[in-house]
């Protein structure tokens, strides 16, 4: 069985038909990593129990147990979701050595669905950027060039996914940190409807636009993998009772007559002439499938980007403000100076803990809530942000999808990212309307650009009504067999 | 609607959020923050009367836990991470 | 005006209080996660990752808090919002594991009602601003070289109950925290301990000129754990504004405390400029939605008040205003009575042993009513062989102490003593007869008109029954006898 190319229902199927065992499928990926992740830094933490836990679900399948629809398929998980026993940093020198004593509802999910997580994957710190360069582990290479960037937040999930480190993974979506990077990585990302997955255990970045989802290597990945962490939760109130549909087995191809959404505003401003060209051959391709387009107008996307950063900046800078020094985490090594204030104690810890990304958007997010300020800026932009949800509830009375490019170029070099964050936060004009309303997408590997000897992939982006992430799967399935998706599938990473 | 960014800001800011801040990062982040605010400031031309802020964007119906006792995590645990501790209390530097 | 002190009135100022009351609503978990809130509990044994604020954790509001604060707005005559929030609070404090309280700001679930009482038999009326839900801090203990945090607190639930700047006397104050207590525990919703602190009482106060719209500077009393601290604490607060106001010094906005051991307030820490709190909606929890349903279905659980519930101890069972408002002030209390009442079937007397002997015994002893050995059932024994004249009220009080004391029945103490009372009138007759004839001279003396001689007789008829002649009988009898008709 060719462990690299072979679907996750396949995998399991064969390790419950012992086929193949389970501590075989998880010391093979141990050794890619072993082996590979020195050119990638994807992965901050490597399990040192993944093959004992390999050994146990063996130990079951021989005496009969019934394990669950994942059993003995290897993640890797962004190290922003807690892992019980394993540390979870967030990739930030604020949690340095934290081991939280439980599980994210999604790594529970996963676990009892029998999958084995094989360690921790890099990301930007807390995950606020979009280059995997803010982590206190150091930058993540892109698998397809090493010089490059593998997107972020979310980067070592997409990188050690392309590379093939792991069978799947787990990023999470803020602003488009798991979309962007399977983008710049050329493999599958899913940003599930707000309140489809828990975010219980999943460090909080911005509360109202958080949520997790898979990152892998194919669209019927995906549809396995979200069926198995969606559902309502316990442990947090915001996730929602809508009935989990089995994705994986609904699939279909069958797009004819379907009507996809083109936003005017956006294809109007792509700046980078190989994502324009990849999202017309996208159009073309889905027309022949017997799709038809039709051309809606959210003007208030053009306001996505501020509202964005003055919501989720604000929601850190509350959400952050557990990170003292008290309970947990990093605290300042002057706490024994004597006659240490309290404030100082705070502000010292906390300003040697945070990095410089994740201060600047404290700061950010401080000023927009507070006294005098958060009527023009936090609550403005929540108030705009019912607008820019309308408009698109409207477009979705004129089209069943929207189809757009994900990102404004294909993956930049490493320290290519400008010093000026507001021309960086810019960069995210495709990605953050989904979360600001809610909304379902994903990114689908569709083509390439060549930029010197190198092959970067290109996405394209799929956002659906709430909830309607069955349909989004379909139209993505569809995507994946056609020209040049289907040939782009064949090609390989440099790191592999 | 432009918005004064000065240093003494920076620094109250910065006070409120708990944070150190060097001269240097002050003489970084003002501009950018300037520069920030001022492009966000562009919300400010949009109209908004009687539009009530959206927070959670999906339609939910709202969850409640029953009230029942659960203690699955022992204190030592929970205290294990903890930067310093006394006993079964967490430790900081006096207060008063 | 009518309870003003008289001071305040003749040095031509008026006082303004208004008052917060925190109350620990009684649920088993706490508000936001399900840790015990149990009492007593070891150092950070009612601790889990949520109410510690570890990363990734959410708060889920629990359904029984709602139920209580609900229950407790309606019986403040509150409207109860269809749709409220969850704000946070935004500062840093060791003691706030999340660097933000979950408290309600802007959209409380209730508000615009009212509580009605009396101060010295006049009735009154304050009205209540606001009722809203929060979640409670930690504890830290302060050391010269260190400070220590316990966490079991941080996560109960609180209902901060926020009362107009209606009062304006201590009294009146202390009566208005006094009714609040006495409701939440006729809810049931809290235990009202303020020395707990499952009951906190802040006083907001200021003074002002007669007449004079504009409020006085306020000053805030907080940590007032009993009503008499609270009444106290203001009266001295009263004065010493009055006095700063009279000799043209400036009141300070400030938190004071009380010392009641020299009965003065002292500054605590002086109102800085307003705090910066960045109050906003909480993400992690969706609105509080409360439907028409459930308020009436939480409307029919709500039990007969204190107000009502004197005004019918009066009206239906004869006693005076007086009583009844002693009686109610407490629903242990009032619930005693009403079942020794019913199980004895005479109430004024059932009143007049509770109001007496029974709160005498636990004032003494420092105990509840729940506390003591004496059932409603058991002091309902002891009246009806009072009320059969089976034993004197004489008796009785010492049978009462022995039941206390013990916790048995007044008939099997009586049994041991031979307390019986005689009344057994042939028996009387018989030993007054002895009386009589041993003392031959005294009879004498009596029919002269030497009538002082006949406490002697009852004496004597009382000494020789041990105390348990019936007195009335005695008396009878010993008159019908010296008349001469039967010696």
């Amino acid at each position: 069985m060719d462990l690299l190319q072979a679907d996750l229902s396949a995998v399991t199927e064969a390790i419950q038909n012992k086929k193949i065992s389970a501590v075989e499928t998880t010391q093979f990926f141990l050794d890619r990593v072993q082996k590979l992740d020195q050119h990638l830094n994807a992965f901050t933490y490597v399990s040192n129990t993944a093959v004992k836990e390999a050994e146990l679900l063996d130990q079951k399948i021989a005496h009969g147990e019934n394990v669950g629809p994942l059993a003995g398929v290897v993640f890797g998980i962004k190290d922003l979701l807690c892992t019980k026993g394993m540390p979870s940093t967030a990739a930030s020198k604020m949690l340095s050595g934290f081991v939280p004593p439980y599980d994210a509802t999604v790594v529970s999910r996963l676990k009892k669905a029998g999958a084995i997580i094989l360690g921790k994957l890099n990301q930007d710190e807390f995950a606020m950027g979009s280059s995997n360069e803010t982590s206190v582990y150091g930058a993540c290479h892109n698998p397809w060039d090493k010089s490059r960037v593998p997107g972020g937040s979310s980067g070592g999930s997409a990188a050690a996914q392309a590379a093939r480190l792991t069978m799947a993974t787990i990023g999470t979506d803020t602003g488009g940190s798991i979309r962007q990077p399977a983008s710049f990585c050329g493999v599958v990302g899913v940003k599930p409807t707000y309140g489809r997955v828990s975010r219980y255990g999943i460090i909080a970045y911005a509360s109202s636009l958080d949520q997790a989802g898979p990152i892998v290597s194919s669209v019927k990945d995906a549809a396995l993998t979200l069926e198995t962490i969606c559902g309502q939760d316990s442990y947090d109130g915001t996730t929602s009772d809508h009935l989990v549909e089995k994705f994986s087995q609904n699939l279909n191809g069958n797009i004819k007559g379907k009507k996809i959404g083109v936003i005017k505003e956006f294809v109007q401003h792509i700046p980078d002439a190989h994502i324009a060209q990849s999202f017309q051959l996208a159009l073309d391709t889905v027309k022949q499938l017997g799709a038809e387009i039709v051309e809606v107008s959210i003007p208030l996307t053009q306001y996505a980007v501020p509202m964005y950063y003055l919501i989720s900046a604000s929601e850190a800078s509350s959400n952050f403000a557990r990170y003292d020094g008290v309970k947990y985490g990093y605290r300042t090594p002057h706490d024994k100076t004597s006659n240490l204030s309290l404030d100082d104690f705070y502000s010292l810890s906390r300003g040697e803990g945070f990095g410089a990304e994740v201060k600047r958007r404290i700061m950010l997010g401080t000023y927009a809530l507070s006294a005098g300020y958060s009527d023009a800026f936090y609550l403005k932009a929540c108030k705009v942000r019912r607008l820019l949800r309308q408009q698109f509830l409207d477009a979705f009375e004129k089209c069943d999808l929207i189809m757009g490019p994900v990102t404004t170029a294909p993956a930049f070099k490493l320290g290519e990212k400008s010093v000026d964050p507001l021309k960086n936060y810019l960069n995210d004009i495709f990605t953050t309307s989904t979360n600001l309303c809610g909304l379902p997408g994903m990114s689908v590997p569709f083509s390439t650009a060549r930029e010197g000897n190198s092959i970067l992939p290109i996405g394209v982006q799929l956002t659906a009504p709430h909830f309607q992430e069955q349909s989004l799967l379909n139209f993505a399935y569809a995507i994946e067999n056609t020209t040049p998706a289907a040939d782009f599938r064949k090609l390989k990473p440099h790191v592999y | 609607m432009a918005h004064e960014i000065n240093e003494d800001l920076i620094r109250q800011i910065a006070q409120l959020a708990k944070l150190t801040i060097s001269d240097e990062e002050i003489a970084n982040y003002m501009p950018h923050m300037k520069k920030v605010l001022n492009h966000f400031s562009e919300l400010e031309t949009l109209n908004t009367d009687n539009i009530e802020p959206l927070i959670t964007p999906v339609d939910l119906k709202s969850y409640l836990r029953e009230d029942r006792v659960e203690k699955n995590i022992s204190t030592e645990e929970l205290l294990a991470g903890a930067p310093s501790s006394i006993g079964q209390l967490f430790q900081v530097p006096p207060v008063i | 005006m009518s309870t003003n002190s008289i001071d305040t009135i003749m040095s031509g100022y008026e006082v303004v209080i208004g008052i917060e009351v925190h109350v620990q609503l009684n649920t088993k978990s706490k508000i936001f996660c399900s840790d015990s809130t149990s009492f007593g509990a070891g150092d950070n044994e009612n601790i889990s990752p949520i109410s510690l604020g570890m990363p990734g954790t959410l708060p889920t509001l629990n359904k029984g808090v709602l139920d209580l604060a609900i229950k407790t707005g309606l019986a403040l005559n509150c409207h109860i919002r269809a749709k409220s929030f969850f704000a946070r609070k935004n500062y840093f404090y060791p003691d706030l594991p999340k660097g933000y309280q979950i408290s309600q700001y802007e959209v409380p679930i209730c508000e615009n009602g009212f509580v009605e009482f009396s101060v010295e038999g006049q009735p009154r009326k304050v009205s209540i601003t606001r009722a809203h839900l929060e979640e409670d801090a930690g504890k830290s203990t302060h050391f010269p070289e260190h400070t220590l945090l316990n966490y079991n607190r941080a996560g109960i639930p609180l209902l901060e109950i926020v009362s107009g700047p209606d009062m304006k006397s201590a009294k009146e104050a202390a009566e208005y925290c006094k009714t609040i207590r006495s409701i939440v525990q006729y809810l049931d919703v809290c235990d009202g301990n303020l020395e707990e602190g499952s009951l906190r009482c802040d006083c907001n106060i200021s003074v002002k000129k007669v007449g004079e719209k504009k409020l006085g500077t306020k000053v805030e009393l907080k940590n007032l754990n009993s009503f008499r601290f609270i009444e106290k604490a203001l009266e001295f607060e009263i004065e010493r504004q009055i006095d700063l106001c009279l000799s043209d010094k400036k009141i300070v906005q400030e938190t004071r405390l009380y010392d009641p051991d020299k009965n003065r307030t002292y500054t605590m820490r002086l109102k800085e400029d307003a705090q910066d709190y960045r109050y906003f909606i909480d993400p992690d929890l969706l609105p509080i939605i409360v439907t028409d349903d459930k308020i009436k279905q939480i409307q029919k659980a709500i039990p007969e008040l204190p107000i009502k519930k004197a005004a019918r101890f009066v009206k239906e069972l004869g006693l005076s205003t007086d009583e009844a408002e002693i009686l109610t002030s407490d629903k242990a209390l009032a619930d005693f009575f009403e079942m020794t009442s019913k199980e004895s079937g005479y109430s004024k007397q059932a009143s007049n042993w509770i109001l007496g002997e029974v709160l005498r015994y636990t004032n003494e002893h420092h105990q509840t009513i729940q506390q003591i050995k004496v059932t409603p059932k058991s002091l309902s024994d002891l009246i009806k062989l009072i009320e059969q004249k089976i034993i004197s009220t004489k008796i009785a009080k010492s049978v009462f102490n022995e039941m206390m004391d013990s916790g048995n029945s007044a008939a099997s103490i009586i049994d041991r003593h031979g307390y019986k009372q005689v009344t057994d009138v042939d028996e009387l007759e018989k030993l007054i007869q002895k009386v009589l004839d041993s003392n031959s001279s005294q009879v004498d003396e009596y029919r002269q008109g030497k009538e002082k001689v006949f406490g002697f007789f009852v004496g004597a008829v009382m000494k020789l029954t041990k105390g348990q002649a019936d007195p009335d009988v005695v008396n009878q009898l010993l008159k019908e006898k010296l008349s001469g008709r039967k010696i």
